[in-house]
């Protein structure tokens, strides 16, 4: 495999990192805090720049709006929180105030995804990128690992308008390099092949590379391209995809409404329409649990991946048979099977061994 | 066998309040995250509520018709609500160890979408919470006219999100006086003090510039939460806020006072020295 896991990492690190090596170099550089700057790390900045750091209390709308006078002001403000709050509570101010205004402010979302675990669905956001990048102006970013993370940051505190970086809380592993290449707006392939695409961002850029070597032992060779940046949209890349590979699979750690899925789609149809297949969460909200068994029961894994680039080529190779006896993902607005269904009383014995099995596993 | 609810001394809430402080780090411990601090400081305040008489709830009815309602805006501080439900009587107190788990009815911030008995919204986005109760009041007072109430606690650093005062001004409009709101004034959020991390103060001026009737109180003395809510009901023409003083964390002497205990569990030997602690 080119791309090797050397370790893992939160990229919330490589974001707030990023953020002490910009206020290095750069003057302009502020950092507005949302009462949780120890958990998206801009407690970093804050720490090493504290004239360049304010606390603005639990209050996003004032705090991105506040940014958006800081930046009409000449400066680079960044604004970070949880992105349940700091992307979608502030919807209205992003929009006008932010990318109306064209103004130079950087949000950073942080414990993004399902991933976030026990927390549960009020803080799993999962419907941002769907907004974000229906916005004028707006750039936005999703990094695959720690030092992505950390590339990405910088590279957005040095680009000139409004733009998103989207991270997590939890470790995902590292596997890509100082010397990767890193550049708004332009895909990266991580893996060659020409059977099917794997398009993926964020953390599943990793399972799309474990799902590759699995499809490898049968001899399909998978594309798997990293769409770091969201928005503007590697059209190029895609399309390339599409001609190249003739059957593409998405992955995100997001609705699959709107999502990075249905950017590429959109690309796909107007270029080359191929058959395409979307990993991601299927119209529900989340639910607490820990990360790893929230992963499986919400299918965002190698796994689900691998299923979804079987059931694309079968789909290509009109084996429709075949296809229907595949589980289909609806639209059903419903936890997904692993989940239990609301309202039922549970057996606590079971929950409470289930979630030590899933602890072992996860040490393990 | 859940305590029912009725008009108590300040002693036997008391003991109540102890039961629940019990049970919030039961939960947590075995949960492995979740939030400590607010649960703990407020849990006098849940005593009073929802076993002093003070609402009208019943446990085997959590639908009733015309029942008082209760939102926690504060999510985050669930422990607290799932510990005083259990205790109520509205389900079972071993379903309290699933708090957080996959699956589980008790969620990591209140799910509607789970059907947890006494569950009446799902929170957890700060600010909001108190919105939803201003709606809920204004259904019962200026619609069903049933005589309801609707009772809504908030964090102070919650008191920070602008929507909170997009609600008080509407209460007050409405001149909702079916309707109190409880701030856990425990001056503790997550980065900090509350008066370091966004200063609120002072916060009787403003409420009372808001047109509430405001009560100052000791969040944990339980006689003067039982005259508080006694006053709150006889208020006519405006809403109330009662501001109750707490520290976070009370009842666990490691823990109080202490902003660092907002968000974490106790590990399980802090876990039994607590409730060494609160066994006395
Ligand atoms: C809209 C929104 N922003 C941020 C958060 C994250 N958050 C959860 S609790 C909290 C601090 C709340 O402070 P306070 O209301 O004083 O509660 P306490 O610390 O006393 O429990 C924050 C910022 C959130 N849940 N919702």
């Amino acid at each position: 495999m080119a791309y090797e896991q050397y370790g893992a990492k939160a990229t919330r690190f490589g974001f707030g990192e990023g953020l002490v090596e910009l206020g290095e170099h750069d003057e302009r550089i502020v950092v507005l805090g949302g009462d949780i700057t120890g958990s998206v790390m801009t407690n970093l900045f804050k720490d090493r720049f504290p004239d360049r750091f304010f606390s603005m209390g639990i209050a996003e709308q004032n705090a991105t709006t506040v940014a958006a006078g800081l930046a009409l002001s000449g400066k680079i403000p960044f604004f970070a929180s949880y992105g349940a709050f700091c992307a979608l509570r502030n919807a209205d101010q992003l929009r006008i105030s932010v990318c109306y205004n064209e103004a130079n402010v950087k949000i950073g979302g942080g414990h993004s995804g399902i991933s976030v675990g026990p927390d549960g669905a009020t803080h799993q956001v999962l419907e941002d990128m769907a907004f974000l990048r229906a916005l004028p102006h707006m750039t936005l970013v999703v990094p695959c690992d720690y030092l992505e993370a950390k590339k990405a940051t910088i590279a957005i505190g040095r680009m000139e308008g409004p733009a998103y970086i989207r991270f997590g809380r939890e470790p995902v592993p590292s596997f890509t390099r100082e010397d990767t290449p890193f550049r708004l707006g332009k895909a990266e392939t991580f893996r060659e092949g020409n059977d099917v695409a794997i398009i993926a961002t964020g953390c599943m850029v990793w399972e799309s590379l474990v799902a590759a070597e699995e499809l490898a032992k049968e001899g399909i060779q998978a594309r798997v391209v990293n769409v770091h940046t969201i928005k503007p949209i590697d059209t190029e890349a895609i399309a390339a995809a599409a001609r190249e590979c003739g059957a593409i699979v998405t992955a995100e750690e997001h609705q699959i409404m709107g999502g990075m899925g249905s950017a590429v789609a959109q690309v796909v149809v107007k270029n080359t329409p191929v058959p395409m297949e979307f990993v991601g969460v299927t119209d529900t909200f989340g639910g607490s649990g820990n990360p790893n068994e929230l992963m499986k029961a919400f299918g965002l894994t190698s796994n689900d991946i691998y299923n979804s680039v079987k059931k694309v080529l079968a789909r290509r190779a009109g084996e429709w048979n075949q296809v229907q006896a595949m589980t289909e993902v609806g639209f059903e607005g419903q936890h997904p099977a692993g989940y239990p269904k609301p309202g039922t009383v549970f057996p606590i014995e079971e929950l409470i061994e289930n979630d030590r099995k899933a602890a072992e596993n996860a040490v393990a | 066998m859940p305590f029912t609810n009725e008009r108590r001394t300040p002693e036997q809430l008391a003991e109540i309040a102890t039961e629940i402080r019990r049970d919030i780090i039961r939960s947590l411990v075995e949960a492995k995250s979740g939030h400590s601090g607010g649960p703990l400081g407020s849990a006098d305040i849940f005593a009073v509520l929802y076993m002093g008489g003070v609402m009208n709830h019943d446990p085997a009815h959590p639908h009733m018709p015309g029942r008082d309602r209760f939102i926690l805006s504060a999510g985050h501080m669930c422990p607290v609500l799932y510990a005083t439900l259990a205790n109520a009587g509205f389900f079972p107190k071993s379903e309290l160890l699933t708090l957080r788990k996959f699956g589980s009815r008790l969620q990591g911030h209140p799910g509607r979408d789970m059907m947890l008995p006494g569950i009446e919204s799902s929170t957890g986005s700060l600010g909001q919470g108190l919105s939803i109760a201003v709606g809920m009041a204004l259904s019962d007072k200026l619609l069903d006219h049933n005589g309801a109430r609707v009772y809504s606690l908030t964090g102070d650093g919650e008191l920070e999100e602008g929507s909170i005062w997009e609600a008080v001004m509407a209460a007050a409009h409405y001149k909702l006086d079916n309707f109190c709101m409880i701030v856990d004034n425990n001056d503790c959020q997550i980065d900090g003090r509350v008066t370091d991390v966004m200063n609120i103060y002072p916060l009787k001026e403003k409420f009372e510039s808001f047109n509430f009737h405001v009560i100052m109180v000791d969040g944990h003395n339980h006689g003067a939460l039982l005259a508080a809510f006694d006053e709150f009901k006889t208020v006519t023409g405006k809403p109330t806020c009662i501001i109750a003083k707490t520290y976070m964390g009370h009842g666990v002497s490691f823990m109080e006072d202490r902003y660092e205990w907002h968000g974490k569990p106790p590990s399980p030997e802090q876990a039994e020295e607590a409730l060494k602690e609160l066994a006395e």
